[in-house]
């Protein structure tokens, strides 16, 4: 700031030198994280002590069993193919439901839109809140609260889900260009207006093509639900292999994986769409 | 005759320390072409955003015919930014909807939130936009989409969309700065006509010295912040303007 003692003085000035660029020190924090991340990774692999001669025998053994698994067994397709679709369900409703209170409180924790800082800093902390804890976690934590069954299912993706979509709408909403809701602001347009009339529209490709994904997400991990009980095809695939019904099992896993893999196809066309 | 606009021992500082605006005072009265010229960093964009609050003035008053914005609560600075149409260097027309929704936007303070929000506009409104998009000669294009428009005629939306406000003062950042020279001329000639013809003040922020001189009924130089120059067109001599562009101070803005 030495030049604004001597407010006469020509800054622009084209007789005068060019500072000289010093230069830039070395990034001793990025240099210093890369070697503690690598030696880390030494010690764990000597203090976990892993057999190798057990992974090469185990690697035989999951062979055979899947040998085993052959052929699939499609005569409980009664019960997978319903169970397949509940799961399909949970997922959906699960992610309908994050997305609708997403896009309320988005809004709230954008820091262009919120009303405040601290609102914009409650919302995302409560975001993260619910982003950390892990579907399957929060899956047990309702399967006390309401019982076995999809409920608990469809709640534990809402919850998570909407930690991330917060997260991801608001930072969206973030980028956006300032000017846009400036000029709407400028016209007198209330907040509400300002977010369904600029925001929304100007935002809406960036919306939609992380629901998708979300939805995508959410259909895994409804199958997974399964497993602690909370409905759905996971709970099928369980039930078979702790009966040792390995043939069920390679169906069920069948039917997962089409189920996933024709979902993923779908988002990919309506990706291009958006 | 009573001044549409005043603005009183006007500072702005920034929380970082910058010093924006320093006691401003000049008033505006109803009619006026006020040309603000100065060179970039000089505290235009700021001042004529603190004249609709859209950013908070420090210390000082800016008054809108007769009530202080600056005192105003959250409801009447709407109310009166109603009255007060912006024109932006990046047009800042939301480019997914169509020409006539974003000239509708100008009626967003005047239509209740939920029709609002939703894109409802009375048919008043509707007939009264495509009028203006007329004006501009751009009612065969009202249902493209913005962002398919060029530079000119994007601009000419932002004019139109202020236009529906039915403003009594016109607010214009840099209008020309992202154009070429025949649409800036265009876009100049749109501003000026329409704001002689409907008696609407304009306060515009430019800095090509020549459109200044050749538009303005006043010109206003500001350079640090300050006005240096406050006149007619016709006193804004070479040495003048040497000095609100080449002396220069150190800038208001630093590099950090």
């Amino acid at each position: 700031m030495s030049e604004l003692e001597n407010p006469n003085e020509n800054i622009y000035s084209l007789t005068k030198d060019e500072e000289e660029i010093l230069k830039p020190k070395k990034d001793f924090f990025i240099k210093g994280v890369l070697i503690f991340g690598g030696l880390f990774f030494l010690f764990s692999l000597y203090e976990l002590n892993i057999d190798y001669a057990n992974l090469l025998e185990g690697t035989g053994a999951f062979f055979a069993m899947l040998i085993d698994m052959f052929p699939p067994n499609i005569s409980e397709w009664a019960y997978v193919l319903p169970a397949a679709i509940e799961s399909l369900q949970v997922a959906i409703l699960g992610t309908v439901i994050a997305v609708v209170i997403s896009l309320v409180l988005a809004f709230l924790a954008a820091e262009n839109l919120a009303p405040s800082l601290w609102v914009s800093r409650i919302v995302k902390g409560f975001a993260t809140l619910m982003r950390v804890i892990p579907t399957i976690i929060w899956a047990l934590i309702f399967i006390v609260a309401v019982g076995l069954g999809p409920l608990p299912g469809v709640l534990a993706i809402a919850v998570h889900s909407l930690g991330m979509l917060i997260k991801v709408f608001a930072q969206s909403v973030e980028e956006m260009d300032e000017g846009k809701i400036e000029a709407l602001k400028a016209s007198g347009a209330g907040w509400i207006q300002i977010i369904a009339q600029a925001v929304i529209p100007t935002v809406l490709t960036a919306l939609m093509s992380w629901t998708i994904l979300r939805l995508e997400i959410d259909i895994g991990e409804s199958t997974i639900l399964g497993l602690v009980g909370a409905g759905g095809i996971g709970w099928e695939l369980m039930r078979a292999m702790r009966s040792y019904d390995f043939n069920s099992a390679l169906f069920i896993t069948m039917v997962i994986f089409i189920m996933i893999f024709s979902v993923e196809m779908l988002s990919n066309r309506l990706k291009l769409k958006v | 005759m009573n001044p549409i606009l005043q603005i009183e021992n006007l500072d702005k500082v920034y929380p970082d320390g910058t010093v924006a605006l320093s006691n401003i005072n000049f008033s505006v009265y109803p009619g006026e072409f006020v040309v603000v010229i100065g060179p970039s960093g000089a505290g235009k964009s700021t001042l004529l955003r603190c004249m609709n609050r859209l950013i908070e003035p420090t210390n000082g008053n800016v008054i809108f015919k007769d009530k202080k914005i600056n005192q105003a609560s959250a409801r009447q600075v709407k109310q009166i930014r109603r009255e007060i149409g912006m024109v932006f260097q990046n047009f800042n027309l939301i480019d997914r909807l169509t020409v006539l929704n974003n000239v509708l936007h100008g009626r967003l303070g005047y239509t209740n939130t939920i029709k609002g929000s939703l894109g409802i506009f009375s048919k008043k409104d509707i007939a009264e936009a495509e009028e203006i998009l007329d004006r501009v000669g751009l009612k065969k294009q009202k249902y493209k989409r913005a962002d398919e428009l060029s530079g000119g005629q994007m601009q000419r939306v932002g004019i139109s969309r202020a236009l529906a406000q039915r403003p009594r003062l016109i607010l214009a950042d840099e209008p020309i700065a992202s154009l070429d020279p025949a649409s800036s001329k265009n876009i100049m000639d749109h501003i000026y006509n329409i704001c002689t013809e409907d008696k609407i003040t304009a306060i515009v922020n430019l800095h090509q010295v020549e459109v200044a001189i050749k538009y303005a009924t006043r010109i206003i130089g500001i350079q640090n912040g300050e006005v240096i120059f406050d006149g007619q067109p016709s006193q804004l001599t070479d040495r003048i303007i040497d000095e609100i562009y080449h002396n220069r101070k150190p800038p208001l803005v630093h590099a950090q």
